[in-house]
């Protein structure tokens, strides 16, 4: 008798502890599950909308928001954050839309690349060699990255602004109707990243920096050229998204990108890296991406304002972070 | 054993050296103190018709971002960060607009200590959350300020309601003399009641130990989730007077929140407070307010680009920064 009741007791901790052990090792799976679970409701209480180009409308939307979080992936992966990426992004489009009349889109995209880099690199500096807080230095640039953008778009009046095709065909362009051209540039880019924080010497070093400064420094790492070289990608990186995202919306504005910092980070927590540094990965990021806007996709489907939007946005950030956190301290 | 407890003892009897250990510990204060009232002589000499409606416009316009400092100051002073206090001005804001409106003024007291019950409220489920969860401090009052954002959109969907007479004068003019304007005096009985108090007892003593080290405060007997949950709930307090000063001198609620969370964290930041915790006050972080918003005047006065005035902000919080931090790493190479 006890004999039969021990062994399901001891089963139930088994699968206790391998549940445990699957979100803590693949925490892809369950991030999938919870994307597959809103899927299925939004073709439970919408049927029909869920289709191919419904996936189409998710994905385009969903690009610039991943790029955004991958900026804050790979700084969060240091032990930073970076709240500058909707300055840099936002100034990035905005310039290539106002050189499109005068030296062309090109010329547009690398002035726009160049002032990104020079913004991070300053921000990395800041950061790397004089050990400012990163919040406090990114939250600083992009106060001077913005009033810069507005001194810009004072200038540029006269000569009037209009997102290039180009960019428009990038941004919001499909193939078929369905498969959004922005994968152009995610997927690779995407595949970039996953590899080198896997493979590379350089990724590692990210995690290491962010797992422990002091044994990183002592085992021979130069942390602060790792920091600057990070935050001048991060910067590209914006300013990539920004050019995506002027193509998807059709604005060029000063703060186009603005509400997209926040939800950013959100994507990057949700994806399970961790903002103390050290511990997670872009796969995640991804993903996260992907639910914040398969929800917002099932709060309009369902009619929700945006107030309830907002309101289930941030209980099902502090639910996830806070189901990773358990998982993870209790190992 | 007396010997040593005189030694202790010594100093504090001597009042020169009681003023010199004050100043000691308060440099960056006095040095923002000091160049605040040289901008301020600044001003009047480039432009000689800044008086008495201009300090008036200063204060009354710095009151809302000075009480959210406040706020901000609290909770990174123990160790945290909140992110919310934009969203929590917006919602206490929204609440008092709508309630007070069609009010009589008697009622309006009603609204104004319900609105501050609500601001500890809130500041007790981010602490909350915070203590239970064991989420970094910065995600989940990030993830809350989307929550309390929403919460302001159910309450008002666009800007409207209104403000009882009284809480609208008390903001504005000036008591008894012109150049002391009741925006200031209501700043500075506001801190005087809650905040003084605070630092000298027990609690506040708790807030900077935890922030400066939480295992050895916890190891020195400090109930830490109670104490961090308290600095939350007075965050939550200040914030909801900051919506409070928001209702108050514009009339209505609006329920978007404003640019104060990020610029309360760089006027903190500004103000001495080291965002590691443990250090520093709120009247360094209330002065840096003033300082920011007159350079801002000062740019316009000298006919510069409202914009570049924003580039200058972004500069000096960085190079203000920076240079806290060379001073620190000289320190602790010498």
């Amino acid at each position: 008798m006890s004999g039969t009741t021990a062994t399901p007791a001891r089963d139930s901790w088994r699968t206790a502890a391998a549940w445990r052990s699957l979100f803590r090792d693949r925490p892809l799976i369950p991030l999938l599950a919870l994307l597959a679970v809103l899927v299925v409701i939004i073709a439970l209480v919408r049927p029909g909308m869920v289709g191919p180009e419904w996936a189409g409308v998710v994905l385009r939307t969903a690009v610039p928001l991943a790029i955004l979080a991958g900026c804050q992936t790979l700084t969060m992966l240091t032990g930073g954050i970076d709240l500058s990426v909707g300055a840099v992004a936002s100034m990035s489009g905005f310039v290539v839309a106002t050189l499109v009349s005068g030296p062309g889109t090109p010329a547009g995209i690398v002035v726009a690349l160049v002032a990104a880099a020079l913004a991070g690199l300053v921000t990395g500096i800041g950061v790397g060699v004089f050990r400012v807080h990163p919040l406090i230095m990114t939250l600083g640039m992009s106060l001077v990255v913005l009033g810069l953008a507005n001194v810009w778009q004072l200038q540029m009046v006269q000569t009037g602004t209009g997102v290039p095709d180009e960019l428009r065909w990038l941004g919001s362009g499909t193939f078929l109707g369905i498969i959004p051209h922005s994968l152009l540039v995610f997927l690779p880019l995407a595949a970039v990243i996953l590899l080198a924080l896997r493979r590379t010497g350089y990724g590692r070093m990210l995690y290491a920096i962010g797992d422990n400064p002091v044994a990183a420094r002592l085992s021979g790492a130069r942390a602060w050229q790792v920091v600057v070289a990070l935050y001048v990608i991060s910067a590209l990186m914006a300013a990539v998204a920004g050019f995506l995202l002027a193509g998807l919306t059709n604005i060029a504005a000063v703060t186009l990108a603005d509400s997209y910092v926040l939800p950013s980070v959100a994507a990057a927590v949700i994806g399970g890296t961790s903002i103390m540094g050290g511990r997670g990965g872009y796969g995640g990021t991804i993903v996260g991406a992907l639910i914040l806007t398969v929800l917002t996709s099932l709060l309009s489907a369902l009619g929700y304002p945006e107030a309830v939007r907002q309101v289930l946005f941030g209980s099902i950030i502090v639910a996830v972070a806070a189901a990773y956190t358990r998982v993870t301290s209790e190992s | 054993m007396t010997a040593a407890a005189g030694a202790v003892d010594g100093p504090r009897t001597r009042p020169a050296e009681m003023v010199m250990a004050w100043a000691r510990r308060n440099t960056w204060t006095i040095g923002l103190l000091g160049f605040l009232i040289a901008l301020l002589a600044f001003t009047r000499i480039i432009q000689p018709s800044y008086g008495v409606p201009g300090i008036q416009g200063l204060a009354s316009a710095v009151l809302p971002l000075a009480l959210a400092t406040v706020a901000q100051a609290i909770v990174v002073i123990s160790g945290g960060i909140d992110l919310s206090i934009g969203s929590m001005m917006a919602l206490t804001s929204v609440v008092a607009a709508s309630q007070m409106e069609g009010q009589g003024e008697a009622f309006g007291i009603a609204v104004v200590v319900g609105v501050l019950l609500l601001g500890l409220v809130l500041g007790a489920v981010n602490g909350g959350l915070v203590v239970v969860t064991r989420v970094p401090d910065i995600v989940v009052t990030l993830a809350m300020s989307f929550v309390w954002a929403g919460c302001a959109l159910l309450v008002l969907k666009t800007p409207g309601g209104d403000s009882v007479d009284w809480l609208r004068q008390l903001v504005l003019g000036s008591l008894l003399v012109p150049f002391i304007p009741k925006a200031a005096v209501v700043l500075v009985v506001i801190v005087a009641v809650i905040w003084i108090p605070l630092r000298r007892s027990r609690l506040g003593l708790s807030m900077y130990a935890i922030g400066s080290n939480q295992l050895a405060a916890f190891r020195s007997g400090v109930a830490v989730g109670r104490t961090k949950i308290l600095a939350y709930m007075f965050t939550g307090l200040f914030a909801a007077l900051a919506g409070l000063s928001l209702t108050a001198s514009t009339g209505v609620g609006t329920p978007v929140p404003g640019p104060y969370t990020l610029q309360s964290v760089a006027a903190v930041v500004l103000g001495g407070v080291s965002l590691a915790g443990g250090r520093g006050g709120v009247f360094g972080p209330i002065v840096a307010v003033a300082i920011l918003r007159l350079v801002r005047t000062d740019m316009t006065f000298l006919n510069v680009d409202t914009n570049l005035a924003t580039v200058a902000e972004g500069i000096i919080l960085i190079g203000v920064v920076m240079a806290g931090s060379l001073i620190e790493m000289r320190r602790r190479r010498a």
